[in-house]
């Protein structure tokens, strides 16, 4: 694997190679095929109504041309022997009459299939946004969040247009090939046997496309999901990417992977310009023999003007119908192959999955245990063997230099991650037995990403505790100290804070996490650096109101400002995994430890 | 009702704006046009060759006259396959090129305009009109279009075909474009609104997934999954809504542009038979009329479909004009010149900015002088508008107040693409992109050396990369989240000090990092800023130390400037700010 020439931008990581051997291929499209069944199950009431309509349309759209032939061999010899227009007049009627049922089914149906298609596809969304959350933030990072927003908006946008105008297109086609087939053989069997030679002209070509469409639709919609996912990351990093001077290499990138797209289409767009004209070729050549052979067959005597008429009437019905269902076949390739990437998504384990029979716990006090735990990102171990026991109620702080595997503790305590040995609990359960609500209800992390919602203020910090009224939001803001720059906003707590908190400060985006999680009340809180952007003021008043926050939770505090680690009640020292010191603040700077010698450092520091 | 109006009219105009994309492909398009055109006249002679054959061998007991015709209709059949052909082969890259163009445009317009678009509008409305609009465009262009044409085309055709046959039964039919006219009137009116909610619906449930899997994150954290459900839920079953009514709409005319031929074709059949009998036309006249009208339907049924698809493009066409129209503020003044080299004199004079949406004015007359090769520390609580100001520095926003210059020369009058070489920034979010590690750090260096990059990694401490799995070349997580912080700190600040700028912009770059790296980042930095004018937000008195003199911001502007120990004997409220020691004394 070597990134090179246009691609090396890119970079190198250990997944995403897409290539798909044959096995694997069958593989995918029966996993789609399975999905696509689950979605349409719960449906199958209405499907069968819609069958039903179909069917009386078919029915009454059939009608209009052995009406037409009815109309010519008996009406109007009926009225040239002077029995007047009685029988064409009934003839006509009928005719108005399916004309009425024809559009009256045809109305009934199109509402019934258009609520079946949109309820397919709000379901499909939901379980996919679902098991997307449900993923575990490693997930994420490698998955990336355009590739997310790739398969639930262009993905299920392909399926849309399938349901949209496919099912019909299909059932109806199907059904009118069918019938037709039938009539044309009753009308005269010689006629209709000619016919059905093309048949098997039909499948091959059918086949044929079939095979070359799925690689190619495949194709496209992987080349989507990168073009999105440059879209997002890159204006999503605007700031950087005007204040470098990025735009011009982001163009070409852009522009290659939009080509790259673009080219995927064509290639399909070209298999269907083969396949649709193919079709219609069959059909054509199928019309001409017919009407030189139906020719012979009159002047033989062998069957009516009617009957030709009749027949050449719905040989039209029979290959136009071919037609639409070219395009089903088209539409439904392109969905299926994006049935094959949601299905992928939804057939993805949680790595960190929910136990299936939870033990409760209601109300956590706060004790945690990390037994024997060994950890490893890939190949390289982060913690080979870890023990560490924190009583309800401890503020324990982490320290050590960048790789110690402080950030992985809190990972792991967070479960953000499952250990590969060895268990980590709350208040003696195994994490891995608590149902999510418990869990998260006990433990909750404050970051440096610190990320907030295109929001107002007040929403952002009601997201610790989405039931806690304005009283309780603005008391946790004050608690945290942010009340006073909040207050000062524009609209207050009602200020919008746009897209990812962009109007407020680095600072203040983390103060505001910080009101969040004191809002949340949890019996754990895991704070990872979460106080690095804060200026010393209001790290200051963070601190201040630490010390009343942690005194009845557990605390698990990592920090480089030391200032935050000296409210600890215990310290751990953290060595390539490892807890080489462990005590009170006190205790290891009069140790002489690494610890002290930390200390020394930051405090020559606060020149 | 009128506003309904003024609506269509803008959205027409907005696709009638699409014409310069269409353009390089004018001959494609004609030529495609072209060949569906004569691929449906040849279609429709096909039901003149069956009357040929019942009135003339049929009729007169002739063999050898059927294959003749025979032939005629298979040729044309097989001239009206080859045609629909050449149609879709040459629109698979006549289409597909118009709709890549535009993408590439949309692109390069959205990279162009300022941070405080970006800001404003979120990433998934933005996506929902590169991708969904720009494929509701395309189809149009390559079908709706082309057979709106031709269907047009084929009604007047077979009606003349008509009237030539029976005239009194073809102004039966052509009267039937009236009730279609109507339907098409209604449709469009009810259409446009329907399928404009039903887009802006789209681009908000992308916002929505776009959010929620950025910030997977914080909702995993808080156990918030059924929250964000709950959110998307309801978005999901808005848009739902949105589009059953369409459906339903769809629905009920999509069945009248049924119904008008299938009634014609009654009236039709009534009429013609009475006729024959009347002998006003033959057998085989009524045979081939029936054909004919049988090749309306088609025309007739799908312009329903393509109204529907017509409307559609006009909305989406709407929609990328949003983003077209959207003047961009920060571009270069006319006469803005390349600058190759600077001095490095930087000069606040009188800087306000308050942002488009608040007039409260984030800052307010500030002056600042950063000389060459100065470092000059910004100071001030948080909030106090810090960030705004380094912002401004590589115009990532404008000044609305006063004017900033660089060596003596406003810097709107020098070239954007100068400016922000010679301006280099470290943001206090190190926003990195999910590909290699070279190119996040060479975002605006493409061409940097190999000794250059090693050597800004030298100074920002980051040579941890080295020991990645594919060294410089492997590929870090969505926004370096496979690192840490203080990782991602120092790729952000290698990144800035790549290419030896003349003016450093620095917020806050050394927040993340513990003591012993940060002691030793700042000794490496020390050695750039020497000759390098910086400016610098700091909140730590170690990060202090790095700095010539100390501008303390309070409320949005400079209220003191001064070296740091100056400053902390004489200032209380720098003291406050800096020390921690001075703070904790008056806290015991």
């Amino acid at each position: 694997m070597t990134a090179s020439g246009l691609d090396a931008w890119r970079g190198v990581a250990a997944e995403g190679n897409e290539e798909l051997t044959g096995q694997a291929t069958i593989r995918l499209q029966r996993r789609s095929r399975r999905l696509l069944g689950s979605l349409l199950r719960p449906h199958h009431r209405t499907l069968w109504f819609a069958v039903v309509l179909l069917l009386l349309q078919n029915a009454a759209a059939m009608s209009g041309p052995y009406l037409v032939k009815v109309g010519i061999d008996r009406g109007i010899p009926a009225i040239d022997k002077g029995d007047g227009p009685t029988v064409l007049v009934v003839v006509t009627a009928a005719f108005l009459v399916a004309a009425v049922m024809e559009y009256l089914t045809k109305r009934a149906f199109l509402v019934t299939s258009g609520r079946v298609g949109q309820a397919v596809l709000y379901d499909l969304r939901t379980r996919v946004y679902d098991k997307f959350q449900r993923l575990s933030p490693a997930f994420h990072e490698r998955y990336t969040s355009g590739r997310v927003i790739s398969r639930l908006t262009s993905d299920v946008d392909a399926l849309g247009e399938l349901l949209d105008g496919g099912i019909d297109d299909l059932v109806l086609a199907a059904l009118s090939v069918g019938s037709v087939g039938v009539i044309l053989l009753f009308l005269d069997l010689p006629m209709g046997l000619v016919t059905l030679l093309s048949f098997p002209l039909l499948l091959l070509l059918s086949r044929w496309f079939r095979r070359n469409s799925a690689i190619a639709y495949r194709r496209t919609r992987e080349s989507v999901a990168l073009v999105i996912v440059h879209f997002v990351e890159s204006l999503g990093g605007i700031r950087a990417v005007q204040a470098f001077r990025r735009e011009p290499r982001n163009q070409e990138i852009f522009a290659a992977l939009n080509n790259d797209y673009r080219r995927a289409n064509e290639r399909a767009f070209k298999l269907i310009a083969i396949f649709a004209p193919g079709i219609k070729l069959i059909g054509n050549v199928t019309v001409a023999v017919v009407l030189v052979y139906g020719g012979y067959r009159v002047l033989g005597g062998h069957t009516e003007v009617g009957v030709l008429a009749a027949f050449l009437l719905y040989l039209r019905r029979f290959f136009e119908p071919m037609q639409e269902l070219s395009m089903f076949y088209n539409s439904l390739q392109s969905a299926s192959a994006a049935l094959e990437k949601l299905s992928g998504v939804l057939e993805e384990t949680p790595t960190v999955a929910e136990p299936h029979e939870p033990v409760p716990l209601p109300h956590a006090t706060g004790r945690v245990d990390l037994d024997n735990v060994r950890f490893a990102y890939r190949e390289a171990i982060v913690l080979p063997g870890l023990d560490l026991h924190v009583p309800a109620g401890q503020t324990v702080a982490l320290v050590g230099a960048t790789g110690a595997g402080k950030s992985t503790v809190a990972r792991l305590v967070a479960r953000f991650y499952d250990p590969l040995e060895g268990s980590v609990r709350l208040d003696g359960i195994d994490m891995r037995d608590l149902a999510e609500k418990d869990l998260r209800r006990g433990v909750v992390m404050v970051t440096q990403e610190n990320f907030l919602f295109s929001d107002t203020v007040a929403e952002n910090i009601r997201f610790g505790r989405p039931e806690a009224s304005d009283d309780d939001v603005e008391a946790a803001a004050r608690a945290i100290g942010a009340h006073e720059f909040i207050a000062a906003l524009p609209d207050g707590y009602d200020t919008d804070i746009g897209k990812r908190g962009g109007r407020l400060s680095a600072g203040q985006r983390q103060l505001v996490a910080f009101a969040r999680a004191f809002l949340g009340d949890p019996a754990v809180l895991i704070l990872d650096e979460a106080t690095s952007s804060l200026d010393i003021p209001s790290e200051r008043l963070v601190q201040r109101a630490l010390r009343t926050i942690l005194a009845d939770r557990t605390a698990l505090i990592i920090a480089h400002r030391l200032s935050t680690v000296e409210i600890a009640d215990r310290v751990l020292v953290l060595e390539q995994g490892r807890i080489v010191e462990d005590g009170s603040p006190a205790e290891l700077v009069s140790g002489g430890g690494d610890y002290a010698g930390l200390h020394q450092a930051w405090a020559d520091s606060l020149v | 009702m009128s506003t309904g109006r003024l609506r269509r009219r803008s959205s027409l105009h907005s696709l009638w704006r699409i014409r310069s994309y269409v353009r390089p492909y004018a001959h494609q398009m004609l030529l495609m046009t072209a060949a569906a055109g004569i691929a449906v006249g040849a279609s429709i002679v096909v039901p003149l060759i069956t009357r040929s054959v019942v009135d003339g061998p049929i009729s007169h007991g002739d063999r050898s006259g059927l294959v003749p015709l025979g032939l005629l209709a298979l040729a044309l059949g097989v001239l009206e396959a080859g045609l629909v052909f050449v149609r879709r082969w040459v629109q698979s890259y006549a289409a597909l090129g118009m709709e890549t163009a535009l993408r590439d445009d949309l692109y390069a317009k959205l990279q162009g305009l300022p941070v405080a678009f970006h800001d404003k509008w979120q990433t998934g409305q933005l996506l929902s009109r590169a991708t969904t609009d720009l494929s509701t465009i395309r189809r149009f262009l390559s079908f709706g279009l082309v057979f709106l044409i031709i269907n047009i085309a084929t009604f007047v055709t077979v009606i003349a075909l008509l009237v030539h046959l029976y005239a009194p039964l073809a102004v039966l039919v052509a009267a039937a474009a009236v009730p279609l006219f109507l339907i098409s009137r209604n449709l469009s009116k009810a259409y446009l609104d329907t399928s404009r909610r039903v887009q802006d619906q789209q681009g908000d449930l992308a916002t929505l997934v776009e959010e929620s899997a950025v910030g997977v994150r914080v909702i995993r954290s808080f156990g918030r999954r059924d929250h964000v459900g709950h959110q998307f839920r309801s978005g999901a079953r808005t848009l739902h809504d949105s589009a059953v009514d369409k459906a339903t709409l769809v629905a009920r005319f999509w069945s009248l542009f049924d119904l008008v031929p299938s009634v014609t074709l009654g009236g039709v059949l009534l009429l013609g038979s009475l006729a024959v009998t009347e002998d006003a036309m033959s057998l085989g006249d009524l045979v081939a009329f029936v054909s004919l009208m049988l090749m309306l339907v088609w025309p007739i049924e799908s312009l329903g479909w393509i109204l529907a698809n017509a409307q559609e493009a006009m909305t989406a066409a709407d929609r990328v004009y949003d983003v077209f129209d959207t003047e961009s503020e920060i571009v270069d003044r006319p006469g803005a010149v390349d600058v190759g080299a600077a001095e490095g004199h930087l000069r606040f004079e009188g800087v306000g900015f308050s942002y488009a949406s608040s007039s409260h004015p984030v800052l307010r007359r500030v002056d600042l002088e950063v000389r060459p090769g100065e470092t000059l520390a910004i100071v001030g609580v948080t909030g106090s508008g810090k960030t705004t100001l380094t912002s401004l520095v590589p115009r990532l926003y404008d000044v609305t107040a006063g004017r900033i210059t660089l060596d003596g020369r406003d810097i709107r009058d020098i070239r954007l693409t100068s400016l922000r070489r010679l301006v280099s920034s470290a943001f206090e979010d190190a926003t990195l992109f999910s590909s290699s590690v070279r190119d996040n750090l060479t975002l605006g260096h493409s061409d940097a050396s190999e000794d250059e990059v090693s050597e800004a990694l030298e100074i920002a401490q980051a040579t941890f990369v080295h020991d990645l799995p594919w060294g410089l070349d492997t590929r870090i997580g969505e926004q370096g989240l496979s690192l840490s912080g203080g990782q991602r700190q120092r790729l952000a600040l290698a990144r800035a000090v790549l290419g030896r700028p003349s003016v450093l912009v620095l917020d806050d770059p050394l927040s993340a990092l513990d003591v012993h790296t940060e002691s030793l980042v700042e000794e490496a930095l020390r050695r750039v800023l020497s000759r390098t004018t910086a400016l610098l937000v700091v909140h730590r008195p170690s990060t202090v130390a790095l700095a010539d003199r100390v501008a303390l911001l309070e409320h949005g502007t400079i209220t003191a400037v001064g070296t740091h120990s100056e400053l902390m004997e004489t200032l209380p409220s720098y003291r406050a700010v800096l020390s921690q020691h001075a703070e904790e004394v008056t806290a015991r």
